[in-house]
């Protein structure tokens, strides 16, 4: 009974661990909502496939709080983007920025999704032409006369034979 | 018509296999690369102004103090295990005459301390950061790491990870010739 019980308690307490318990006090709404977007938007560089805002590594409490005082210092989003980048690099946005370098990446998809258009646009169009093409008078006498060659050789051969 | 088809088939048919054969390279080229080493943008940028205290020292380090020869900026803490695995690289390079800082990156100053008396204090100075707020001017992710800072106090290259032999004789020793031949 008791271990059914500690089990039960387990999994009702579990997700009080899971995610980072400091929190914050805001002098508005806005400023805590841009504070979530900022850490949702901000890679943390320790657990790479995690933002700032739901890792538990050191760097990225120290990171929120990083944000959080800039915050209170009146700071703008950009402002705070730019702060991070410049000492991480474009690899703390989750959001890569427009550069020639990102390119390929902002655009590679519309690219392949127009090229693939193009493609289906040429089998159609070229399986409507084969299936389209009307047997002329022209070719009923070609496939005349080519028959009858063939029926020749055909005697040939058998002759051969 | 047909004879037109039957010119274009031979690459027509190889096209999905050069296609693929594409494919692959990316893709194996991408699984070379290792997705911890993020690129500083600190490099060719001046060194971030800081001011810390030093370890079991009077004074500070400060970032004009790392001007005047070429510095390598070893940030390095006792709980940081590949810290260990490059301390002997790291003790060779200063043997052989290299300026190398050590920077304490969120650490205990009595935890260093024993480090250092343990493994050997192979630094000119050490500069503590307790609460990592240097570090994240530096943009440390994680100790252990190397920054190559040339005698005009420029932040030239960043190892992230233990320094090894491959790395003081194919990316260090070149940029410290190049460093050099500039200052002459």
């Amino acid at each position: 009974m008791r271990a059914i019980l500690f089990i039960a308690l387990a999994f009702v307490l579990a997700p009080a661990y899971a995610g980072p318990v400091v929190t914050y006090d805001f002098a508005s709404d806005e400023q805590e909502a841009l504070f979530n977007k900022l850490s949702n938007e901000l890679r943390c560089l320790v657990c790479q496939n995690q933002a700032i805002s739901d890792s538990n590594a050191d760097l990225a409490r120290d990171l929120r709080d990083e944000i959080y005082g800039m915050l209170q210092q009146g700071k703008s989003e950009q402002e705070i983007v730019d702060f991070m980048v410049a000492r991480y690099g474009d690899f703390v946005l989750y959001r890569p920025p427009m550069k020639p370098m990102t390119y390929v990446l902002w655009f590679g998809p519309a690219l392949a999704l127009v090229v693939g258009f193009f493609v289906v646009v040429r089998i159609v169009r070229k399986q409507r032409q084969a299936a389209a093409q009307e047997i002329t008078a022209e070719d009923m006498e070609r496939l005349k006369a080519l028959r009858s060659e063939a029926g020749r050789t055909d005697k040939n051969e058998g002759g051969a034979g | 018509m047909t004879e037109e088809i039957q010119k274009k088939s031979p690459l027509r048919r190889l096209m999905p296999l050069i296609i693929f054969a594409l494919l692959v390279a990316l893709l194996w080229y991408g699984l070379s690369l290792n997705p911890r080493l993020v690129p500083s943008p600190l490099i060719g940028k001046p060194a971030p102004e800081f001011e810390l205290p030093l370890l079991n020292e009077q004074g500070k380090l400060t970032h004009l103090d790392l001007k005047g020869d070429i510095t390598l900026l070893n940030v390095f803490a006792s709980w940081c295990f590949a810290c260990r695995q490059e301390h002997e690289a790291i003790t060779q390079l200063s043997r052989q005459g290299f300026r190398v800082i050590g920077f304490n990156y969120k650490d205990e100053p009595q935890d260093a301390t024993a480090w250092l008396r343990q493994f050997g204090n192979p630094y000119y100075v050490v500069a503590q950061d307790l609460d990592g707020r240097a570090g994240i001017d530096w943009g440390v992710y994680g100790a252990p790491e190397t920054f190559v800072i040339d005698h005009n106090g420029i932040v030239r290259d960043k190892r992230v990870g233990p320094v090894d032999a491959e790395y003081i004789s194919e990316t260090l020793m070149p940029l410290v010739q190049q460093i050099r031949s500039e200052q002459t």
